[in-house]
């Protein structure tokens, strides 16, 4: 019979180990759905892997899917340690976007030197009010902020619909619905043959697992997500805190717009965001909203997605495997936390029913 | 004229809202014992891409639906499994039913996008007026010249206000997703109600969905679902929980969707594209207003959302 | 002939991990008649019930109901054997009424038929002399109504054995005889009853025969009217053991905390505090009185800025808070108004967080820059540790792992580190045993020495007449009265706790 009791603390070193296995058999077990039909799962994950990094340009890709993964998950970790479940990031990049691209499309005479942060600036700004929206009706009236963010994303997504599908028409697209290019000045600039936003990943990973950890504010972040009455108990303003935290989250959202619309696309369209959104809220929780963590996890996805296009031309496996294959993984893990707060243990059925005679019985036996 | 477009448009209304109906009763019956699936959108898509392959492949309409509705007990057993069982997070693993169920149906859906539903499918579930009833003038056109699935709407908001307040079970399934522990004390076996209440509920998300590809659209194109498994987890919320009130959110959003391309006869100086966020703009109202009122006596199951940790014996 | 046993559970032993919970345990009651099981905290009683009632199994032992030895796998088992708990915190739906909460189970008519149910409930209420209105909304009932409905519940499953638990820590004094009544009324109708409780004056005045249970062992069972209560303290606590707990005489000093026509309002405008109006002093032990709902939850929150106040003056050395959020008293730099919280490990502290998280909670603001001063805080994390000789696993374990003693002494711990003017201690010792209580007393003696102003908020009667310089009674947000512990009794208390009518108090 099974019985199970609950863990006290879990060592970090236990937490991987769980979390690599439960990955690992999530691996085995899409194999086995390979399998079944009738793949060679070893040639498809090689592809995968191929794919993904198997040369410097497949890298570079790899790397600019990586970017917008890590930061929108890092992004997102923040409103999340607040138990604020913000699932708006595919919102809050499209509104970046919007605004970054409206102030690319209106001043594109400016030098790169000045437009290019103007436009940041704008991309932060779209992001982060949008987030405030949300934020603002949790704060003030409780409003459930999950369902709300989500809506919050489909009328960003039909805004951008309705910008690239009639008000910012192109008319020289010979009909085809598209926002015009952005001017070589609203171009992001390269470092290692990948745009400057591969720079942004690293230290702004640096920056919040310091903040989190060090900071007054992270601080205050960690004791809202753990209890919020403690929060208000201990002095804390947690409706500012709040305000603030998600504005920055969908700040930095709104800046994943930005880059996204000035370093890949040069344009602003309703694919800009490529549900980065959505799956940088797993990634996000598969890092356990920690820093280092999300960014491991969010280039083990974009190789993920990298290799999924790719196996689509060579294995015609359509590339939503890659969102199959993600949420097996996610299914593993998530059932893998299991173990990590509880343990397991075969217990041997006792017989409960001692004879009553028996003390007797050795009673008069010593005598 | 104008009577004309109104019946035309309710009529029209009844069916779309259809699928948004039987997700939301689906949700709603999930919640009423505690569990929070907000895989909804997941589940529907697995019902619409398993329910037309199933209808493709065989040409019946009985399999087609039977599987839609099996699809959707899977991905709720997949959430079941992970948050009754293994208790991971509610949120968490709904969304990743999304992301699944979507992925599934865009890996399957794929190859066949385009296809249409086989017409002995389409023909089963085309209109069939109800006699007498269907006779009506206006309301009988409007509600009773429906398909079998949009009766099957109505049969079951009758059927679920009943039942969750009038059987056993139904009782036992409320408490259960009030206090479980005080369940659990009367020997309810709590672990099973929402089991079953969660099976139930996705078995109706699933055949939502299937009604989309099978009946609705009716052919396989990507992006199917377009967030009305999302809309009918605000529904939820929009009808306190209440399958009466569910069927009047229902219509009126299901209504909001097509009133875009309707509008477009008059005229009208606003996009179309912009009045497609109308049903999201509206939702967000609802939920706003609702968290305004100060009156809103709270019927959220108090329990929604929980893991239940039985302790050890 | 002697009467036949009822319940007869021998040599039960159940352990949790390393604590022995019940220790080769002999209980057995007779048909028919009440008996109390006495212990304190920790000492196993509850631990046997839940066994009698099928919540846990045991490690070994045997249970026989009526001479027929059962095994009980559930509480479903139990139930059918004719045992019911009720429990000490109720297992009631809010959302539902009164006759669902009570007929719900997987016995019983697929199709529930209201009038039947509600005739059949109706039947052992005049069997049993009990009165309730059945269709109300758990929501909408009062303490005692809820009891009465937890009582009809297992009644209704055919319940010959009645287990309360601890049934009276929420009710007033007058409440408690209504219970009592009750129960006199279900031994009429032949029914048995069995009392787990801490409280002497209890069993002295409801039982006829009473066991003693002390850190998992079963001590002994005499008749009640043969006993006094200091025997019972005794066979309790295990030595002839000094009951009462210190009290110092401090000279009073000018008050440190006026309060003036204090009015507030809960969140669904319910009037919570009317025109309340009181001192607390310097050097003084301010004891506060009440049944649960009385308004201390709002006075404790009105007072320290965790809830808006409708009217009123609060007046913290002459200055006015009343009104100001937490954030505001504390910046104003206005000397200290600190606070115990009744939740451990709710408000006061948090559980996954460790130590050193814990003790900076009030602190951290002083670090300068936006970093926080780590090297300060493990420092007043181990001065704390060692000053009050708390025992933990490590300052970077999870506190909650800590046992109710110790989180008590952080919380305090941390609480006076500030050097307070005034010191509201909410419900301190609640759950903890009589050495752990000495302990927090006697830090809040402490204080009081040092001329801080402490409100002591507590349903522990006894604990408060034998602290408190002075006893405010809350009755319905309003003050009953205040008085001197040392001249008033617990009869006078319990009048000023409670009245007639007893509309307005709710838990």
């Amino acid at each position: 019979m099974l019985r199970v009791s609950q863990l006290q603390t879990c060592s970090m070193r236990r937490k991987t180990v769980i979390r690599l296995v439960a990955i690992l058999l999530a691996l085995a077990f899409a194999a086995l759905l390979l399998l079944f039909l009738g793949h060679n799962p070893l040639a498809v994950y090689a592809s995968m892997l191929d794919g993904g990094f198997g040369n410097a340009y497949r890298l570079r890709e790899t790397l600019t899917r990586t970017i917008p993964l890590a930061l929108t998950a890092l992004g997102i970790s923040l409103s999340f340690r607040m138990r604020f479940w913000n699932i708006g990031g595919e919102g809050q990049i499209l509104m970046g976007a919007f605004a970054s691209t409206f102030v690319g499309l209106n001043f594109s005479y400016l030098p790169s030197a000045v437009l290019l942060p103007l436009m940041a600036l704008a991309g932060i700004f779209g992001g982060g009010l949008w987030a405030l929206i949300p934020a603002f009706l949790k704060v003030r009236f409780g409003t459930n902020e999950t369902i709300l963010t989500l809506m919050l994303n489909y009328v960003a997504l039909k805004w951008v619909t309705y910008l690239q599908y009639v008000a910012w028409k192109d008319p020289k697209a010979y009909g085809y619905p598209k926002i015009p290019n952005l001017e070589a000045a609203a171009k992001l600039p390269k470092v290692f043959g990948i745009h400057i936003g591969l720079l942004l990943v690293p230290l702004l990973m640096i920056a919040i697992y310091l903040f989190i950890k060090s900071t007054k504010k992270g601080y205050e972040i960690r004791v809202i997500g753990e209890n919020e009455e403690t929060a208000r108990y201990a002095g804390m303003s947690v409706g500012k805190i709040i305000l603030g935290t998600l504005f920055v989250s969908g700040g930095i959202c709104g800046l994943v717009g930005m880059i996204q619309v000035s370093g890949v696309n040069m344009t602003l369209n309703v694919d800009v965001t490529n549900d980065v959104g959505y799956t940088a809220i797993i990634i996000a929780w598969l890092g356990q909203l920690n820093a280092v963590a999300i960014l491991f996890a969010s280039f083990l996805f974009a190789v993920l997605l990298e290799g999924g296009s790719y196996i689509q031309t060579v294995f015609q496996i359509p590339e939503a495997a890659a969102s199959l294959l993600q949420g097996i993984i996610l299914f593993f893990v998530l059932g893998s936390e299991f173990f990590m707060r509880y343990k397991v243990h075969v217990w041997e059925k006792t017989d409960i029913a001692e004879e009553p005679q028996a003390p007797a019985a050795a009673v008069k036996e010593a005598k | 004229m104008v009577t004309e477009w109104f019946v035309s448009f309710l009529s029209a209304a009844m069916i779309s809202s259809t699928p948004l109906l039987l997700s939301t009763l689906g949700e709603l019956v999930t919640e009423k014992s505690g569990s929070q699936n907000l895989g909804v959108e997941g589940m529907m898509y697995m019902g619409a891409v398993i329910g037309f392959y199933i209808g493709s492949v065989t040409e019946s309409v009985w399999l087609a639906v039977g599987a839609s509705l099996f699809a959707g007990m899977v991905g709720a057993l997949i959430f079941g499994i992970l948050t009754i069982t293994l208790r991971a997070n509610q949120i968490v693993t709904g969304l990743t039913l999304t992301l699944f169920g979507t992925g599934f149906a865009g890996f399957v859906g794929t190859p066949i996008i385009g296809q249409r539903t086989p017409q002995v499918i389409i023909d089963a579930l085309s209109k069939v007026r109800i006699p007498l009833l269907g006779r009506l003038p206006i309301i009988g056109e409007i509600l009773f010249n429906q398909d079998v699935l949009v009766y099957t709407g109505y049969a079951l908001v009758i059927f679920l206000a009943w039942f969750l307040r009038k059987s056993r079970i139904g009782l036992n399934g409320r408490l259960v997703g009030e206090n479980p522990a005080a369940a659990e004390s009367l020997g309810i076996p709590v672990m099973a109600y929402r089991y079953a209440f969660l099976l139930f509920g996705g078995a109706l998300c699933g055949l939502a969905g299937g009604y989309l590809s099978l009946a609705y659209v009716p052919s396989w194109q990507d992006s199917m679902v377009a967030g009305r498994g999302w809309i009918a987890v605000a529904l939820v919320i929009f009808s306190k929980w209440n399958p009466t009130r569910a069927i009047v959110g229902a219509v009126f959003f299901g209504g909001l969707d097509i009133i875009g391309f309707r509008l477009q006869k008059f005229n009208l100086p606003i996009s179309p594209y912009l009045l497609d966020a109308l049903p999201y703009v509206m939702t967000i109202l609802v939920l706003v207003m609702d968290s305004v009122s100060k009156k809103s006596v709270n019927h959220t199951p108090k329990a929604l959302g929980t893991a239940y940790f039985r302790e050890e014996r | 002939m002697e009467t036949p046993n009822i319940v007869e559970m021998r040599q039960i032993t159940k352990k949790f991990g390393p604590l022995k919970a019940n220790d080769r345990v002999d209980f057995s009651v007779r048909k028919g008649e009440v008996h109390a099981i006495l212990g304190e905290n920790g000492a196993g009683k509850s631990t046997l019930m839940n066994i009698l009632s099928g919540i846990y199994t045991p490690d070994s032992g045997t249970i026989s109901i009526n001479g027929t030895i059962h095994r009980f796998h559930s509480p479903q088992d139990s139930i059918a054997a004719g045992i019911g708990m009720v429990y000490q915190h109720f297992k009631l739906a809010e959302a539902l009424t009164g006759w669902e909460n009570i007929c719900a189970g997987p016995a019983g008519k697929a199709f529930l038929n209201k009038k039947e149910i509600i005739q059949k409930i109706n039947s052992i209420c005049s069997e049993v002399g009990l009165a309730l209105d059945l269709e109300k909304r758990v929501l909408d009932m009062g303490v005692g109504e809820r009891q009465r409905l937890e009582i009809l519940k297992v009644l209704y499953r055919g319940a010959q054995i009645l287990i309360l638990d601890e049934p009276t820590t929420v009710l007033t004094p007058q409440e408690t005889l209504c219970l009592f009544t009750i129960i006199e009324s279900l031994k009429a109708a032949g029914k048995t009853a069995v009392i787990i409780t801490h409280k002497l004056y209890e069993v002295m005045q409801i039982s006829d025969r009473v066991s003693i249970m002390r850190k998992g062992k079963y001590i002994a069972t005499v008749e009640t009217a043969g006993v006094t209560q200091k025997n019972l303290a005794e066979l309790m606590v295990g030595q002839a053991m000094q009951m009462e707990l210190p009290h110092v005489c401090v000279e009073r000093r000018p008050p440190v905390l006026q309060v003036k026509h204090l009015v507030i309002d809960d969140k669904v405008c319910m009037r919570k505090i009317h025109d309340m109006t009181f001192d607390l002093f310097g050097g003084e032990i301010l004891g506060v009185a009440g049944v649960s709902g009385s308004g201390q939850k709002q006075l404790c929150q009105g007072l320290t800025g965790l809830q808006p106040v409708e009217a009123g003056e609060i007046l913290v050395g002459g200055e006015d808070i009343a009104g100001l959020t937490a954030r505001d008293i504390y910046s104003k730099g206005v000397a200290h108004l600190n606070f115990v919280p009744e939740d451990r490990l709710g408000m006061g502290l948090v559980g996954n967080m460790d130590l050193v998280d814990n003790v900076f909670l009030r602190d951290y603001r002083n670090s300068k820059g936006i970093f926080l001063d780590q090297k300060k805080a493990v420092e007043m994390t181990e001065n704390l540790v060692a000053s009050l000789s708390i025992m933990h696993p490590g300052i970077h374990h999870p506190i909650r792992v800590l046992s109710g003693g110790n989180l008590q002494k952080v919380l305090i711990g941390r609480e006076i580190l500030s050097e307070p003017q005034v010191l509201i201690a909410a419900y301190p010792v609640r759950g903890l045993d009589l050495g752990v209580t000495h302990k927090v007393i006697e830090l809040l003696n402490e204080q009081k020495a040092k001329g801080v102003g402490v409100l002591l908020i507590s349903e522990d009667l006894d604990l408060l007449l034998e602290v408190s310089d002075r006893l405010m009674v809350l009755y319905c947000g309003q003050i009953s009265g205040i008085v001197d512990p040392r001249e008033t009794t617990k009869e006078e208390l319990g009048l000023m706790m409670s009245s007639i009518d007893q509309e307005c108090c709710h838990a």
